[in-house]
Formats: C-alpha cells, sequence, structure tokens
C-alpha cells in the first residue's frame, strides 16, 4: 500500500469510522479489470471483487477477441463513443501491457444484391462514426484479399482499423498492472447485497463486509441486480447466449481477416476470424435465455455456427475443431452501454450492458468510469503510477541465440512441459508465481496457453498438477480446474474400498 | 553442430525396437531424444498385462514390456537423452530439440527415425454439447494419474467409446475403487479387442451400450451427470431415447490420433487414411532418409508388432546410409507397385513397394472397414491373386495382417499395384 492511498483512506471518513475502500469495483471482467487499472493512476484504496477464483471468468472469457472499428454502433451512442476510442487506444496499450494485437482488418461481407442496400447504410454509419479507412470492396479485389469468401459474397465492407486480441491476456494483464499499481483483489467473494448508507455503501459478501465511498458495477450479467438494489430507475439485463467453436492451427489461415455477415437483429452475427494464437474462431449465435449461468453449448448452436459461418466464408474446416464453448453476452434492454451513476445513487457508477462491442471498448470505458469515479472523489493524482506490465516471457518466440541463453540461465525454459504449443515449464511457473498468479488448470491455462492446443491438455495436465502441488504447496485433492467445486482428484486408488491400503488411515 | 548417423525421434516401444534394431545391424553412431524423463513412453503407465506373447512368448505388464526394451538399449550402449523436446526436423535431417540440461540444440543426421507415438482425441474434437465442468478425461489421461501418480480422478465413472483404453481403464478404476456404470460405443461395434471387452467388461459386469453416445453433459464446475442416447445408422441421436447417468467422471476413449506435427516440418507426405506418414516397404516416408514406425505411422492394438515393424524400420534406416554412403550398392532399377486398399479395407501400410529393396517376403498390415464373417482375404498384383485366406471374423478393432511373397509378386509383373481387398462369401 502506497503513501498516497492512505491518505485518501485517512479522509474516507464515515460515521465515526474509516471507510475501507475508496472504491469497490464489482466484477473481474475485462471492464472491471480496465477500470481497476485506470483508477490506479490515482490515489485510493481500491478493492475488486470477484465471485470466481480468477480474473476473466465470465462474459469476458467466452469472447470473440475482435477489436471492432466501430462502424455499426448506432452513432451518437455510448457504444460507438467507446468503441472507436478504444479501438484507437488499443495499440498502446497493448504495448503498454506487453500483450499480441493485430490490426487485421474486417470484412462485412454482402451476399446478395438484395443487401446491398444495408452494405451502403453501414458504410455511411461507419462515416458517421468516424471509422477510418472504410471502403466497399468488390468481389474481384475481395477474392484477392481472401479466396476463401463464399460463392455468393459480391462485395464487402472493408475496415482496416479493425483487429484481434486475446482477451484472456487483455484482462490478465490489466488485472495484474492494477494490482501492480496498488489495487487489491478479492477473489471467490460473491457480493450478497449492496446498502446505500448515507455517505457510501456497505457491500455484504460471502467473505464479509465491506464499506466503500463508490461503487463500480462492472458485474456482466448481473450486473442490473447490483444497480437495482441501489438505484429506483430500473435496468433489465438479458444473458444472450452466444456459441463458438475453434479451429486447430493448421486452419488458421483459412482467413487473414475477420469476415462477419451484415449486421442483423441480434448483433453482429457469426464470425469467421484468426485469433492473435494463429487458431481459427467460428462464432457466436445469438440466443436470448433466462439462465444467468447457462453457459452449456448445445448441438442445435454448435450446428447453427456451422450452417452460418458458410455463408460468408467457404469450406471452413470444421473437422479441425479443438473445442466449442459458450458465453453469455449482458445485454440491456435499452440496447446501449450504460456507464456512470443512476440519477439516484450519487457514488454508484454503473459499467451495465456491457456486451459487444464491450472487449474494443474497455480501455475507454475504463478511462471514462475512473476520471468520473475520481472527480466524485476528488482523489490526486498517482505520481507513481507505472502503465507497463512485462508479459511472460516465451521462449518459442525468441531468436535461436536469446533462446538458448535463457534456457542456459534458466534452465526451466528448456523443459517443455505442453507440447502442442510448446510451452516450457518456466512460463508456468512465472504464471504461478506473477501477481494475481495461476492457482488451477484454468488460470494456467489463460496466462500461458499450456492445455490450450490439440489435445486439450491430456498430456500436461498430469504435469501441470504436480507443479502446482509442487509450487503452491497445495495437495492433490486441492487442485481444481477452476476453483469452487471443480475438483480433479478425489484421493489416493482403493481409498473408496474397504480394506483397502489407504482406507482406515483417517481414523 | 552435432552429428549422429540416425536420430531417434522418441523412446517409446518404437523408438527403443528402431535404435535396437539399427545397434544390431551394425550402426553404433544413434542418439534416441525422449521427451519424458524416462524411457518406455506410454507402456509406462500400462501396469496390465498382456503385453509380450508374440515377441516373447510369455505374458507381461506394459511396464515390464518396456524394461525388456530399455535393458536391451543399455546393453548395447545407445545413447538417449531424456526430458528432450524435439522442436523441429527439417527436410534436410536436422533436428533442433530443447532440454533443461542440454539447453537448445541441433543435430545433423544422416537419418531420422520418427516414433513420436500418437495422441487421444479430447471432448473438444467430438463437439460434444453441454457444460465444460472439471471430471472429463481421455482415459490415457486417467490411466497416467492413476497408475502412475496413484491418484483417483472420480469415483461414480460413464465412459464414452470402447477403444482399448477405455476398456483397460473400467477395469483399473473397478479395482481401484471407482464405480464404472456404463461403456458407451458410437458404433454397433466395439473399437477395442475382443479379450479386452470380455476381461474388462464382462468379468466385472459393467454394460457395453453399443450406437450409444453421449449427447449433454450436466455440471458447472464438477461433472454431475451426462445424457445418454442411442443413435441411429449415422451416428444420430434418436430423439426420446435419452438416458439419464449421473457420475462425477466421464472418461473418453474416442481414438487415437498419430502425432505427426514433427513429420510434417520435415515435409513428410501424411496419409489421410491413417493420419501418419506414407511409408514403403522400408518404412521411408517421401522424405529421404526419413523413416517412421510405432502409432506415429498408424494406430497398434498390440505392442509386439510395434517393436516388430520398428525393427524393421531401424534395419532399413541402416541399409539407407550404407547405401548412400557407398558402403552397399545402389539400388538396380525395378519397378515401384502402389499398394492399394481395396473393397472392404480402410488403409494399407506400407502403400508403396518398391522391388528393389523387397526382401523374400512382405508383410502387409491393414484394418478393415466393417465387422466381416466368413470371408476371404485377398492380395492381388494387376490379374493375379498372390494370396487368398479365409477369416472366420475380421473387425474394425483389429490389425490384420499378409504376406506376400518376392518370387510370386515377381511372377505377377507387370503390374502397378498391390491390392488387398475383403471378399464376402
Amino acid at each position: 500500500m502506497q503513501a498516497g492511498a492512505q491518505h485518501a483512506l485517512g479522509k474516507s471518513e464515515n460515521n465515526g469510522g474509516f471507510f475501507m475502500y475508496d472504491v469497490i469495483i464489482l466484477g473481474a471482467g475485462v471492464s472491471g479489470c480496465a477500470v481497476a487499472r485506470e483508477l490506479s493512476r490515482y490515489q485510493g484504496r481500491f478493492c475488486v471483487l470477484e465471485r470466481e477464483e480468477d480474473v476473466c471468468c465470465g462474459t469476458s472469457k467466452a469472447n470473440s477477441g475482435i477489436v471492432h472499428a466501430g462502424f455499426d454502433a448506432e452513432p451518437g451512442s455510448m457504444k460507438a463513443k467507446m468503441n472507436l476510442e478504444g479501438n484507437r487506444k488499443m495499440k498502446e496499450l497493448s504495448e503498454e501491457l506487453d500483450i499480441p494485437f493485430q490490426q487485421n482488418g474486417s470484412l462485412i461481407v454482402c451476399t446478395g444484391e438484395e443487401q446491398r442496400e444495408n452494405l451502403e447504410a453501414l458504410l455511411e454509419r461507419g462515416q458517421k462514426n468516424g471509422v477510418e479507412g472504410l471502403q466497399i470492396l468488390e468481389r474481384e479485389e475481395l477474392l484477392k484479399m481472401e479466396p476463401n469468401l463464399s460463392d455468393q459474397a459480391i462485395a464487402a465492407l472493408y475496415a482496416p482499423t479493425g483487429g484481434i486480441v486475446c482477451p484472456f491476456e487483455l484482462t490478465i494483464a490489466l488485472a495484474e498492472n492494477a494490482c501492480r499499481n496498488g489495487v487489491e483483489f478479492r477473489f471467490r467473494t460473491e457480493v450478497q447485497s449492496i446498502e446505500k448508507l448515507e455517505r457510501g455503501f456497505r457491500v455484504t459478501t460471502s467473505q464479509g463486509i465491506f464499506e466503500t465511498r463508490a461503487v463500480v458495477n462492472a458485474a456482466g450479467v448481473y450486473a442490473d441486480v447490483f444497480h437495482n438494489m441501489v438505484s429506483e430507475k430500473k435496468i433489465h439485463i438479458t444473458p444472450r447466449k452466444g456459441e463458438y467453436q475453434l479451429l486447430d492451427k493448421t486452419a488458421g489461415n483459412h482467413v487473414h481477416c475477420t469476415v462477419f455477415a451484415l449486421p442483423g437483429k441480434y448483433g453482429k452475427g457469426v464470425l469467421v476470424t484468426p485469433t492473435v494464437h494463429g487458431n481459427l474462431l467460428v462464432g457466436p449465435t445469438a440466443l436470448d435465455i433466462e439462465d444467468k449461468e447457462g453457459t452449456n453449448t448445445t448441438r442445435e448452436g454448435l450446428d447453427t455456427v456451422a450452417a452460418k459461418s458458410a455463408e460468408t466464408v467457404k469450406n471452413v474446416p470444421l473437422r479441425r475443431v479443438i473445442t466449442s464453448f459458450a458465453g453469455l453476452r449482458a445485454h440491456e434492454d435499452g440496447d446501449d452501454f450504460i456507464l456512470g451513476e443512476p440519477a439516484d445513487a450519487a457514488g454508484f457508477f454503473d459499467c451495465a450492458g456491457i456486451e459487444s462491442p464491450g472487449l474494443t471498448s474497455a480501455p475507454a470505458i475504463g478511462r471514462y468510469l475512473a476520471e468520473q469515479a475520481a472527480k466524485y472523489l476528488k482523489l490526486p493524482e498517482n505520481s507513481a503510477f507505472c502503465p507497463e506490465r512485462t508479459g511472460i516471457r516465451r521462449p518459442s518466440e525468441l531468436e535461436f541465440e536469446q533462446r538458448k541463453e535463457l534456457i542456459r540461465k534458466e534452465p526451466a525454459y528448456g523443459r517443455i512441459i505442453c507440447r502442442c504449443e510448446g510451452i516450457s515449464e518456466g512460463e508456468i511457473l512465472d504464471a504461478i508465481h506473477r501477481p494475481l498468479g495461476a492457482r488451477s488448470l484454468d488460470g494456467i491455462k489463460r496466462r500461458t496457453r499450456a492445455g490450450m492446443g490439440r489435445c486439450q491438455a491430456g498430456f500436461c495436465s498430469p504435469k501441470v498438477m504436480e507443479l502446482l502441488v509442487r509450487e503452491c504447496g497445495m495437495e492433490w485433492e486441492q487442485l481444481s480446474k477452476s476453483g469452487g467445486d471443480s475438483w480433479l482428484i478425489c484421493g489416493k486408488n482403493k481409498d473408496g474400498i474397504d480394506g483397502g491400503e489407504n482406507s482406515g488411515q483417517e481414523g | 553442430m552435432r552429428r549422429h548417423a540416425i536420430v531417434i525421434i522418441g523412446g517409446g516401444p518404437a523408438g527403443l525396437a528402431a535404435a535396437a534394431s539399427a545397434a544390431e545391424h551394425g550402426e553404433k553412431d544413434l542418439l534416441i531424444l525422449e521427451r519424458d524423463r524416462e524411457l518406455g513412453g506410454i507402456l509406462n503407465q500400462c501396469i496390465h498385462n498382456g503385453f509380450g506373447l508374440h515377441t516373447f512368448q510369455e505374458e507381461l505388464t506394459g511396464s515390464e514390456y518396456a524394461a525388456r526394451y530399455i535393458e536391451k538399449v543399455r546393453q548395447l550402449g545407445i545413447p538417449c537423452l531424456t526430458d528432450t523436446m524435439v522442436l523441429d526436423i527439417s527436410p534436410e535431417k536436422v533436428v533442433t530439440a530443447v532440454s533443461p540440461s542440454e539447453g537448445l540444440f541441433q543435430i545433423q543426421a544422416e537419418a531420422v527415425i520418427l516414433a513420436m507415438g500418437c495422441r487421444e482425441r479430447p471432448r473438444g474434437a467430438l463437439n460434444l454439447p453441454g457444460y465444460r465442468p472439471a471430471g472429463i478425461f481421455t482415459a490415457g489421461t486417467a490411466q497416467r494419474l492413476v497408475n502412475v501418480e496413484g491418484r483417483m480422478p472420480g469415483r461414480e465413472v460413464v465412459i464414452l467409446g470402447s477403444g482399448d483404453i477405455g476398456l483397460i481403464m473400467a477395469r483399473r478404476m473397478t479395482l481401484e475403487g471407482a464405480n464404472v456404470k456404463v461403456v458407451a460405443e458410437l458404433m454397433p461395434y466395439s473399437g477395442g479387442l475382443k479379450r479386452n471387452i470380455v476381461q474388462c467388461l464382462e468379468d466385472y459386469g459393467i454394460p457395453l451400450k453399443l450406437s450409444h453416445t453421449v449427447v449433454d453433459i450436466h455440471g458447472k464446475e464438477r461433472l454431475t451427470g451426462v445424457t445418454l442416447a442411442r443413435v441411429d445408422g449415422s451416428g444420430r441421436p434418436i430423439p426420446g431415447t435419452e438416458e439419464e447417468y449421473s457420475c462425477d467422471t466421464l472418461l473418453l476413449s474416442v481414438g487415437l490420433i498419430p502425432e505427426n506435427e514433427l513429420s510434417k516440418s520435415a515435409g513428410v507426405a501424411l496419409s489421410p487414411l491413417t493420419s501418419g506418414p506414407v511409408v514403403d516397404e522400408s518404412f521411408q516416408t517421401s522424405t529421404e532418409g526419413i523413416f517412421a514406425c510405432g502409432n506415429v505411422l498408424h494406430v497398434h492394438d498390440l505392442v509386439d508388432f510395434v517393436s516388430e515393424e520398428a525393427a524393421g524400420a531401424g534395419r532399413h534406416a541402416v541399409e539407407y546410409i550404407r547405401r548412400k554412403r557407398g558402403e552397399n550398392p545402389p539400388c538396380p532399377d525395378r519397378p515401384v507397385l502402389e499398394i492399394v486398399p481395396g473393397e472392404g479395407v480402410r488403409y494399407t501400410v506400407p502403400s508403396v513397394l518398391h522391388m528393389a529393396q523387397m526382401d523374400d517376403s512382405l508383410k502387409i498390415r491393414f484394418r478393415v472397414r466393417n465387422v466381416y464373417k466368413n470371408c476371404y482375404v485377398t492380395v492381388s498384383a494387376g490379374e493375379r491373386q498372390l494370396l487368398r485366406r479365409k477369416k472366420q471374423i475380421l473387425a474394425p478393432g483389429e490389425m490384420e495382417e499378409a504376406v506376400i511373397r518376392r518370387e510370386m509378386l515377381d511372377e505377377a509383373l507387370p503390374a502397378e499395384s498391390v491390392t488387398v481387398r475383403i471378399e464376402e462369401v
């Protein structure tokens, strides 16, 4: 805790006591972590409460990873404003945070003359939003760029500022940087209620009660629940399920741009895109559901992904699928981001209805809400703020001699644990020991990609388990896929048998 | 750069047998590269018996079988580097590898033997719908946890797929105290060996449901159950046949895939039928001087056949080097034939035959497409039949072989191809 934070804490007087925090942020998704990082540019005591065991476990996890250009949001909307600004900030941010980002461009494909009007309208809308470099390309030119576009593609809107980013790495990097700059993170902490005090808020959680001067509500599909606890102006969020299929890296060159269909009522439709790590991603579907936990995939959903992708891109090698997953976007009835204080709840800053283009907008949303909260709390600037974060060192990206040198100094970088992605023990140790380090298989996977390849952790998971046991002093029975009840080992062999060699040891 | 005559990629059963055979045929400058800490490969986690009946005429466990070959390799003085991962093989046979003790290094080889084995098909590749909780393991991963680490991955188990590892794990999990409720198999027949169905399921009263698959997965954090359904002739679930099974563990034994990423980097052509390299009678791939054997070439049922095949690859690699160095005369100009899977046959290994390099006889290994009863296996070259053998039963889960003799083939020439087919009566 730096001196500046103490100072602000001292001023946080309440009813003769002290507030524990200046700002509590609900949710460690990409928006919450972006707000946390931007807040750490100021002096104060900030805490992120997350119900899962790690950052990036909700909506941000099952995400297309697209840095949208910003052509399809309603002009004048928060979505349009944040999208544009987020897109423009992403390159610098990716350099500061040492994460991969590629401006691979987006194509919005028109597959019939009757749609041409819509394509023109999209161009016009994009220009109105201030998107640079937009142009309509005709089939012949398109095929030179993307030979695998569908035979029905007659033209497309090309947005050169569209890009791709890894949602895990972006969120994790924002959180690590926030943590380094003094923001506290509390995991496995589920918020149960929020109460407005005369000044500030009382947040009751599964891990105790916290009082805070301000709240940022970045709780994804649950943001309406928390908003409605403090405001009479109710909001309503519908979980909109999106199913995806992720294909092997051998399919990663099938397209180079991110290929969209023309947007429809339920958003941007099924896209086909390379990922920053060289896989091919296809999806998402869009189905409004009731269940805020409904992240299961369905036969119909996965079939829809296949069918819809074929409308814009032909011969998508779906046989090379390595995994499929579903995520829930937080769709608010008003169809726009809700950012800032409701009229009747000063100090409660909504970051709600963050669906697409939420990932793109995160850097802008973070800045926007942090500035509002800092202004409200009159927080002084934190001159010690460091914007830089160093990512996990990737020996596979080094030149031969550099890699050799690294392994000579640190032999753990010479032991490959995940053979599909070529991830070394050194990288896994880094993921465990850095700030907000990984404690589960998924935590390791999202930080290092170990287990994300074509064998889907078949070979490396016992080895990663061994490393977690060794490095964190965990018992085998404490190992988990993603915290909570996601245990991996239930005991030793024969534990369950009467008279077995390990039975009766407890008693 | 280091130099070695033959670099063997993988120290499992195939790599060990290939190396031993190369040494026995006179080549001393060998190096085995193994990614794990010990030699032996996947056999180290195969603590059940049934290994070695063909090779040693006795019944061994997998680890005992491996130990015999490890001992042989030691006695022959063949150098090995363990904990060493090969990162790349170039078509010029430069092998790039890394290990904590040796660091990053390259080796120029005169010949390379690919013996990397295979991997299991994971859930993702099946696109099984449902939640993605903990508790879904490939059978081999569970086997490692139980047999090597001594840890149980669950108590209430459903197994999808009746491949041999799945069957073996049904018995192992039962013996270690778990309750194996059912084995579901998508196909109307099992993909495993008959003896395993009897010894691992029937002996323990574990039901095998043919033509069934998992259609839904329940549980958000840890698996709580799966839904099974019957499938129609084309593998599609039949609505209304769903059955719920509560379980905390789903083991997958749904296919093995030869692991050929390195082969691709070496420019080796792969067969879409086996997912392994296209090889000739000498187990040489499409890249000169690169040989392949074991499960990286095609998935085997029995390790004994892996060893036999790998010994052939080792011997041929030595012969190749000798010809290359001018120690052996070059091959005479003789016809090159294709070996083609005919009716009822899914693939053959090898698929190319250089008559000039053929021994007195050639063993063709193959798998059939379906279950056939009372049928004939025939091998022909052009119009001429080389072999016709009656078989009571043939199944896709059991690898078959046919031996053809060079003198018979000589008489059949000229011919462009050799065809293996199944004739139903």
